[in-house]
């Protein structure tokens, strides 16, 4: 483990570490000196300093506004490894592969969705499940599971679930073209196939919400978010146990393949497989397997709430996707690094990707303004509408932060709220809570979490996810 | 004997530390509190048991490939256990074998799983082993 140092402030909003000890790069850190203080509290300098030790890292190690300790990589963590002479890491990915946030815009105003707000939850319940021990909607068969891995949710366009509007209006149109069923073993397929359209539990999270307030007319205006009072969806979850099992496979494979590298490393964690070997390649194929696994899950529970709206609020319902977006993937990418175009493996753990105005990835409706960003704050506070920009490309690959990172462990959680109370304080702010447990609300508190409004506040000022609109809750549903 | 395991402080995580005299009680108690993470373990009732076997290159990954049968049980059969009974560890030609049987239940008898654990890791993880006994400590993602 690289001993901690206290980063040097570069201006308002960034600060740096420099190489020292066995690191390769230098620590990059967007924080006000607010986040970098808490950020001091934790072992998550340690970790990004660890993580710029690791072959072939491009520019910098870099930490977003909003983090904190992991394992291996800290979460809120970028790094660009070379193609040839870097390496992939799966830890550095996390273990929820594609877990991201996909937000839909209706044409509902706050005020008639409130009058049935216990009805929706009560349906969104129903049609979206947790999951958490093997309830779902839609159980797959192993050769119907390939076809989702393999071609994500545009297999499911096919079946008549969701629309083609929606793989348009997602990362990678929701398919990484290198997925490889094969090389994602049984046993995380026999996690994944009855998974598909659930939420499961922790900080997963479907939220019906509003729009408060609109920084940027114009950009909102073409991701469809039009005015204040406006009824949006934001859904959070990822590939569940399919692809957490994918990642665990794999660290395992890779630690028997290199003992030599696994002794070597600071943290277990970190193992990693050089770029140029077939583990490597092997890996990145089943993680895109279970990155079109996650785009299908997401796609399946829009699907499922367009049905619950129309049950609640009938035909004249209509839920528009804006984008889906990942924030734990690993992508190969061309970067400017020190005036030089690179293909680089870009890890985004705990990140989200900041692609600017132009770039080939977006699509057509969103070429003038960039890419649309999703930051969820914790139960019950603000989340945010972002955009994406030419100075992320050179400053942080392309990436900014994703959520408000975690502020407390969930057992001081548990002992200073009780989740039925917490739901009477929630409802007085009118914000209405369904939950599988009471227990899972009192560990996401919103007190347990940092300010989401400092994290998006340093993006913004540091120029690397620009603010567009803030949305605010008016009824969760979780795990 | 003090308590079998206990729950520590961590930011984002559930931190883990599991006591026993020998390393089978130490992995036996550190499965029962994988369990106590994700459900309230006094309600679950011993009506299936279900036999395993294990190997791994060295102890903490046969540690990691313990825990993480339990979350592909509760994944694929909705299967949580509530105690461990005939565990045994040993070194092989290769590393070590563990076999136990766990009894325990299916969640869809009705039990409240509040908080999944997404994976098994090696972040902080120890195995301790002294004259007076085992001590594991380790996290898991949530």
């Amino acid at each position: 483990m690289e001993e901690k140092k206290q980063p040097r402030k570069l201006n308002e909003y960034s600060y740096v570490v420099e190489r020292t000890g066995n690191m390769k790069v230098p620590l990059k850190i967007f924080a006000s000196e607010k986040l970098l203080k808490k950020m001091m509290e934790d072992q998550c300098i340690e970790q990004g300093m660890n993580a710029a030790t690791l072959p072939g890292i491009k520019g910098y190690s870099i930490m977003m506004p909003d983090a904190h300790q992991g394992y291996g990589f800290s979460i809120g963590g970028v790094a660009a490894f070379d193609k040839e002479k870097g390496c992939i890491s799966p830890g550095s990915v996390g273990f929820d592969v594609n877990c991201g946030v996909r937000l839909l815009a209706s044409n509902l105003e706050k005020e008639e969705v409130y009058e049935k707000i216990n009805e929706l939850l009560d349906s969104l319940f129903k049609n979206i499940p947790p999951g958490v021990g093997g309830k779902s909607l839609f159980k797959l068969s192993h050769d119907e599971l390939d076809e989702v891995l393999k071609r994500g949710p545009e297999y499911m366009v096919g079946k008549g679930i969701g629309i083609k509007e929606d793989l348009d209006n997602c990362e990678s149109n929701g398919r990484m073209e290198d997925a490889d069923p094969s090389k994602v073993t049984r046993k995380a397929k026999d996690r994944g196939k009855g998974q598909l359209g659930t939420l499961g539990s922790g900080n997963h999270f479907l939220e019906v919400q509003y729009v408060n307030k609109i920084f940027n007319k114009e950009t909102a205006k073409t991701f469809g978010i039009t005015h204040e009072g406006q009824v949006v969806i934001l859904i959070h979850s990822g590939s569940r146990g399919l692809g957490h099992q994918t990642c665990s496979d794999y660290i395992r494979k890779m630690e028997e393949n290199f003992p030599e590298i696994k002794n070597s490393l600071p943290d277990k964690n970190l193992i990693y497989a050089p770029a140029s070997s077939q583990l490597a390649k092997d890996y990145y194929k089943a993680m895109c397997a279970a990155a079109n696994f996650a785009w299908t899950n997401r796609h399946v529970i829009g699907h499922q709430t367009r049905k619950s709206f129309k049950e609640v609020f009938g035909e004249k319902a209509k839920l528009e996707t804006v984008y889906d977006v990942a924030h734990n993937i690993a992508k190969l990418e061309e970067h400017d690094i020190n005036g030089e175009k690179s293909w680089v493996w870009v890890h985004r753990k705990g990140a989200t990707r900041a692609f600017p105005p132009g770039n080939k990835e977006l699509p057509l409706k969103y070429q003038e303004t960039g890419q649309p960003i999703f930051i969820p704050g914790s139960m019950g506070t603000s989340s945010y509408v972002l955009v994406g920009t030419e100075k992320a490309m050179l400053e942080s690959f392309g990436s900014t932060a994703h959520g408000a990172g975690r502020l407390m462990s969930r057992k001081k959680a548990n002992e200073n709220w009780k989740g039925q109370e917490l739901r009477k304080d929630l409802e007085k702010e009118k914000i209405y809570v369904k939950a599988a447990s009471w227990k899972g609300v009192s560990e996401e508190a919103p007190g347990a979490y940092k300010d989401v409004d400092e994290v998006v506040k340093v993006s913004d000022k540091a120029g690397i996810g620009k603010l567009v609109a803030q949305l605010k809750p008016i009824g969760v549903t979780k795990g | 004997m003090g308590k079998p395991y206990e729950f520590l402080e961590h930011t984002a995580d559930v931190k883990i530390r599991a006591y026993g005299k020998t390393l089978g009680e130490a992995f036996k108690n550190a499965a029962i509190a994988t369990t106590a993470v994700m459900t309230d373990i006094k309600q679950v009732k011993e009506t299936e048991e279900k036999k395993i076997r294990i190997t791994a290159n060295d102890r903490e990954s046969l540690l990691y490939d313990f825990l993480q049968e339990m979350l592909y049980l509760l994944d694929t059969e909705g299967y949580l256990a509530k105690s461990v009974k005939r565990i045994k560890i040993q070194e092989t030609k290769t590393g070590y074998e563990l076999t136990a049987t766990l009894i325990g239940d299916h969640a869809q008898h009705g039990y409240d799983v509040h908080t999944y654990i997404k994976a098994v890791t090696y972040n902080e993880m120890e195995i301790n082993e002294n004259e007076k006994g085992v001590i594991i400590q380790l996290v898991h993602d949530i």
